[in-house]
């Protein structure tokens, strides 16, 4: 951050610029020193703070888990057996819910994704100015976003991924005839093999459509709920850091919000979750047409 | 809005974690859950069979205890009568030995009355022989008095 004091679309403007490492246009690779460089190297770029982040917060869920399933025993659990207990077992509830077919991986993708995009959800009530000053202070950089699902890049790389998973069940278990049918043969249905045809563009339109909203409205529920409330928490800090006298109000406004969004980072987390099972629930679903 | 190659990573860092969660965190994890499943069901099962053990074994216990009872007041009883014959027949031995004790001494002293009824007649007829004797000295003549004497004696005898 400059020395000088920033006006509030700048703090915002900064807070909302990854540190970004990528092809400059002149062709050479390096870190953005502002916005607009960042913005240049288009699509050869990676966000350096959501990706190391994003791993950061996946390994600590990854090492924490693993050290208590190293460990795991049937006889009496230990407090954090307990706890990582009660999550498996909250997961697994909701993948019997929800998912009807037999597929072992669903259920630890489903744990990998509450417990990650929950960590990442959680950076958000970590005081907006600490980490980024912190990583000027210590290691000069100028950007720094510390909560990666406000990156659309972090959550579509889930949705996607969610999404090719998706694709690859539905022709894995539908066969690609089968996945066809269902994307051709619905809502409208007919006897007439004439009719039949007529439908097929009106149907594969509106199949389609649903099928590529699923991933996008996936990826950018996740990524508008976080970005909406970490923009919230920029604002407040700017209400505070503009005039001294706001300070409590904007303490207890930051108190409020906190504790509301510790609602909305699990729930976030929660939805995308479910989603997830339902999305692999639909590729596993073979009914025949 | 900028979507880079970000999203390739975090994509490859998703299927990363997804399979190592599912290798090394959810199996070994739900298989303990399992395993401690399947335990405490063993356990609970367990323990309602020897609860129905313990209630079989007291059952049985009570029927033992009541068998038991019911010999103890048997042979008490059993005790009880035989205390009783015991008792007369030791009351009868005494009372034939008590009559025959004083039979005996009643033959006892009657033959010692008889004795001294004897010795006394004895006595008796030779002292009268005498004083007889001392009267008649002169008169009778012993040998001819004779049956007079005898008839004497026989009178005393009886």
């Amino acid at each position: 951050m400059a020395a000088t004091n920033p006006t509030p679309s700048e703090f915002i403007r900064h807070h909302l610029t990854n540190l970004t490492y990528g092809q400059h246009p002149d062709g050479s690779w390096g870190l953005a020193e502002s916005a607009q460089q960042a913005a240049d190297m288009g699509m050869m770029a990676f966000h350096v703070d959501s990706l190391f982040w994003s791993l950061v917060l996946g390994v600590t869920f990854l090492w924490v888990f693993r050290s208590v399933a190293k460990k795991a025993t049937a006889g009496e659990p230990g407090m954090m057996q307990n706890f990582v207990e009660w999550i498996v077992e909250f997961i697994d509830d909701n993948v019997r819910g929800s998912f009807r077919a037999k597929n072992d991986l669903v259920a630890p993708m489903a744990l990998t994704l509450f417990c990650w995009i929950f960590l990442m959800n959680f950076m958000d009530l970590l005081p907006v100015e600490v980490l980024p000053r912190a990583a000027e202070f210590f290691f000069g950089l100028h950007f720094q976003k510390i909560v990666p699902s406000t990156d659309p890049n972090i959550t579509f790389g889930l949705g996607l991924s969610v999404f090719g998973l998706m694709l690859y069940y539905s022709l894995k278990i539908k066969g690609p005839i089968g996945f066809a049918a269902e994307l051709t043969m619905h809502p409208f249905e007919a006897k007439n093999p004439l009719l039949k045809v007529l439908f097929i563009p009106v149907n594969f339109f509106l199949e389609f459509v649903s099928l590529i909203s699923k991933p996008i409205s996936h990826s950018l529920r996740l990524f508008g709920n976080m970005y909406a409330g970490e923009m919230i928490f920029i604002l407040i800090s700017i209400m505070f850091s503009s005039l001294s006298a706001w300070i409590l109000v904007g303490g207890a406004l930051q108190f409020v919000w906190a504790v509301f969004h510790i609602l909305i980072i699990t729930l976030q987390a929660f939805i995308f979750m479910v989603l997830t099972i339902v999305y692999m629930d639909m590729a596993h679903d073979n009914h025949a047409h | 809005m900028n979507l880079n190659l970000t999203m390739l990573v975090q994509a490859g860092f998703f299927f990363l974690f997804v399979w190592f969660s599912k290798v090394y965190v959810w199996t070994p994890l739900i298989s303990a859950l399992n395993e401690r499943k399947t335990k405490i069901a063993d356990g609970l099962a367990a323990a309602e069979k020897g609860q129905a053990a313990e209630e079989e074994a007291r059952k049985e216990a009570e029927q033992v205890i009541a068998e038991a009872k019911n010999q103890a007041s048997q042979i008490i009883a059993n005790a009880e009568k035989r205390g009783g014959v015991v008792v007369e027949e030791a009351k009868a031995t005494a009372s034939s030995e008590k009559e025959r004790i004083i039979a005996s001494a009643q033959a006892e002293v009657e033959q010692d009355v008889h004795k001294a009824r004897e010795s006394l007649r004895t006595q008796v007829s030779s002292i009268a022989v005498a004083a007889a004797g001392k009267i008649a000295a002169k008169e009778i003549d012993e040998s001819a008095h004779a049956d007079l004497l005898q008839d004497l004696v026989q009178q005393l005898e009886s």
